[in-house]
């Protein structure tokens, strides 16, 4: 990777602070709103359901709307980057194939969609020759299932893979 | 003396070879999970927890599980020490205290004594909160046995606002992080009403978020994300450790008894309120470095520097379990773990199990005395089989833990959604980091949550809905008012710097 582009600033420490607090904002709003909904008064027999997480909702609120109102005047952030460039990539490079496991393992079941994560990482990230690339992912896999099936007895989420090796 | 004889007892529930031999797995695996990153003591404990689910239906199983997951917690506390002595990552947060001496040590060729001396003075440490809990446990217990739901809340009221008061991060991101906690709680069926909350329809959401997987996401993930901004490769000084350096060491280690001392009461006192063990390593640091004759020379490579901060973390991390066996009320992340899975196996923690759970309570206790000495043996004479691991290289490990991450995060509920659910706490914890809103009141939120809110409700509605309640008697009043000031303890201290700043103008609060 060229040195140059990894090192801008993919997001400011601003534009971070502001976004996460209006999250929590959005989160303590709908939390205030299903309370009331359900009752945030004191009922004919005693508190009703919404009671606790209405306050709750109420707090989480008022923090964010103080956290959003110092990011907004706060100085000092103006300019520090959150996360650069090239961090930022690593962390994608990470977390985009993540979700694609995780759609993976609804489909075909964990064995063969972890053999498979770990194969892409090694291959990809650490450029390993593809023996080296297929041992450690299958040899993995095999413990787990050593592991998890055979000597806590708890299923694992198998796939179409797996009942045709009997496995299932 | 009534508690040595439980103690005894203890010892011969503690002594079976199946128990013995889950001690030696649960550090050895401990040790691991500490030195690996992205996997710490809290997500740990919370990936094997649904792997003893089986195990403690059967009987004396509860003890037994406990043991286990109590042991890999001890190990991870030893295995952090590993990784920022040699490689200088804090494996634990708690650790980060200890690379400022124990890195200089390892450059200057003495990674040994610094690895000695960090074992070494964790074991003290440790020891000294186990004694702590040994006599203190059943008095606090005794006493929580009068308590009422006014008092129950009180005492959780206290613990949330120590976050707050204690707590480096803005307060108001203390707060807001730990009130979504309790919002993550309460969503699912009210225990009360049988009401559905906060489910919006969805039929994923009906049993609620679990803590389970909250940690393994926010831990675990989030962690994992942070390592990769620091890039990929771990270089670290050689691990070599023989008897010659560890007796050297041990002959060195009886001059620094005071920082000892020192350090494990500052860590046991912050690991029964619920300050944790890394404000405790940074305080005891600071205070050893204050007092010692060669404070000067500190962060150059001083045993006594590794000395300090080890002791306490181990102190507070093992006190940590006080407040969770007596009260039900957990002084860390890990111990809100442990205390989770106490619930999941049919146990109630609190006052009551010192009464009906004797066994239980009692194994868990002299388990505590043969894990730490069996962490300690482990940890000398494997060294650099663990320092081993994180030579492999993280474009293997990475993936590996994830997937350690997902079958944890699976197994809790055998559901994929809690598994989709992980990532996205992996990406609220990277970010949450990041902008220093705090994990760990989060989480003890998240697994309170729901005791704290029955208790406050059963309190108001014994007093028809008035809050005087909390102040109704001494104790409930006292904690109540401690509390409050514990909360407002921010605001306070920024007035009187306020005050300060106008009273000196030259030497206030520069803008």
């Amino acid at each position: 990777m060229q040195g140059g582009s990894g090192e801008r600033a993919a997001f400011g420490q601003k534009t971070a602070e502001l976004a996460v607090a209006g999250l929590f904002l959005a989160l303590g709003a709908l939390v205030v709103y299903d309370s009331v909904r359900l009752g945030a008064t004191w009922g004919s027999d005693g508190p009703r359901p919404g009671y606790f997480p209405f306050y709750v909702g109420l707090i989480i609120c008022v923090s964010a709307l103080v956290n959003l109102a110092r990011a907004a005047l706060s100085q000092r952030d103006g300019n520090k980057p959150f996360v650069l460039v090239g961090q930022l990539r690593m962390v994608l490079a990470v977390l985009i194939p993540s979700a694609i496991y995780v759609a993976l393992v609804t489909w075909i079941g964990i064995y063969l969609s972890s053999i498979l994560f770990i194969a892409f990482f090694m291959r990809w990230l650490g450029r390993y020759a593809w023996w080296k690339v297929l041992v450690v992912s299958v040899a993995t896999m095999v413990v787990f299932y050593l592991i998890f099936e055979i000597w806590f007895k708890v299923p694992l989420p198998k796939g179409p893979v797996e009942a045709l090796l009997g496995l299932g | 003396m009534d508690e040595i004889q439980s103690l005894i007892h203890g010892f011969g529930v503690a002594m079976s070879l199946k128990n013995l031999a889950l001690m030696f797995t649960g550090v050895i695996l401990g040790v691991i999970i500490g030195v690996l990153p992205g996997l710490g003591g809290a997500n740990g404990v919370a990936i094997l927890l649904p792997l003893t689910f089986g195990m403690a239906q059967t009987p004396g199983g509860a003890t037994s599980a406990i043991i286990l997951l109590s042991c890999i917690y001890w190990g991870a506390l030893f295995g952090g020490a590993i990784t920022s002595i040699l490689f200088n990552i804090p494996g634990e947060p708690w650790s980060v205290a200890t690379t400022f001496d124990g890195y200089p040590l390892a450059q200057q060729g003495r990674a040994g004594n610094a690895l000695t001396a960090a074992f070494t003075s964790s074991f003290i440490g440790a020891l000294v909160a186990v004694i702590v809990i040994t006599f203190l446990s059943p008095v606090v217990a005794n006493f929580a046995l009068e308590f009422g739901p006014p008092e129950f809340f009180a005492v959780y009221l206290l613990t949330f606002c120590a976050f707050v008061g204690t707590s480096k991060e803005p307060p108001f991101k203390t707060l807001a992080a730990m009130m979504t906690g309790f919002a993550l709680a309460a969503v699912g069926t009210d225990p009360v009403t049988g009401t559905l909350r906060l489910t919006f329809g969805s039929h994923h959401l009906l049993t609620g978020f679990d803590f389970l997987v909250a940690v393994i996401g926010l831990f675990g993930i989030g962690e994992i994300l942070l390592t990769l901004e620091e890039g990929l490769a771990f270089k670290g000084a050689s691990a070599k450790i023989n008897v010659r350096v560890v007796l050297e060491t041990w002959k060195e280690l009886p001059r620094y008894w005071m920082t000892s001392l020192r350090a494990s009461a500052v860590g046991c006192f912050m690991g029964i309120v619920p300050g944790g063990a890394t404000p405790a390593s940074f305080m005891s640091y600071g205070v050893a470095r204050r007092f010692s004759p060669d404070g000067d020379k500190f962060g150059t490579g001083m045993v006594e520097g590794v000395v300090a901060p080890e002791t306490a973390a181990h102190a507070a991390g093992t006190s940590a379990l006080l407040p969770m066996i007596t009260l039900g009320v957990p002084g860390s992340p890990t111990a809100a773990v442990l205390l989770g899975g106490l619930m999941i196996w049919g146990l109630q923690p609190g006052p009551l199990l010192f009464v009906e759970q004797k066994d239980f309570v009692w194994g868990l206790i002299a388990s505590m005395y043969l894990g730490n000495i069996a962490g300690l043996i482990v940890v000398l004479t494997c060294v650099p089989l663990f320092a081993a691991i994180l030579r492999v290289p993280f474009s293997v490990i990475a993936p590996v833990i994830i997937v350690i991450c997902a079958i944890g995060a699976y197994t809790v509920h055998n559901a994929i959604f809690d598994v989709w659910m992980m990532v996205v706490f992996g990406v609220l914890g990277y970010l949450f980091k990041k902008l220093q809103y705090p994990l760990a009141p989060l989480v003890l939120a998240i697994v309170l949550g729901d005791n704290a809110e029955a208790s406050f409700r059963q309190a108001i509605l014994g007093s028809q809905g008035d809050l005087s309640i909390f102040f109704s008697n001494k104790l409930v009043g006292f904690m109540t008012t401690l509390a409050l000031l514990l909360l407002f303890w921010p605001l306070v201290s920024w007035l009187l710097a306020k005050l300060r700043g106008r009273v000196e103008p030259g030497r206030g609060s520069s803008a």
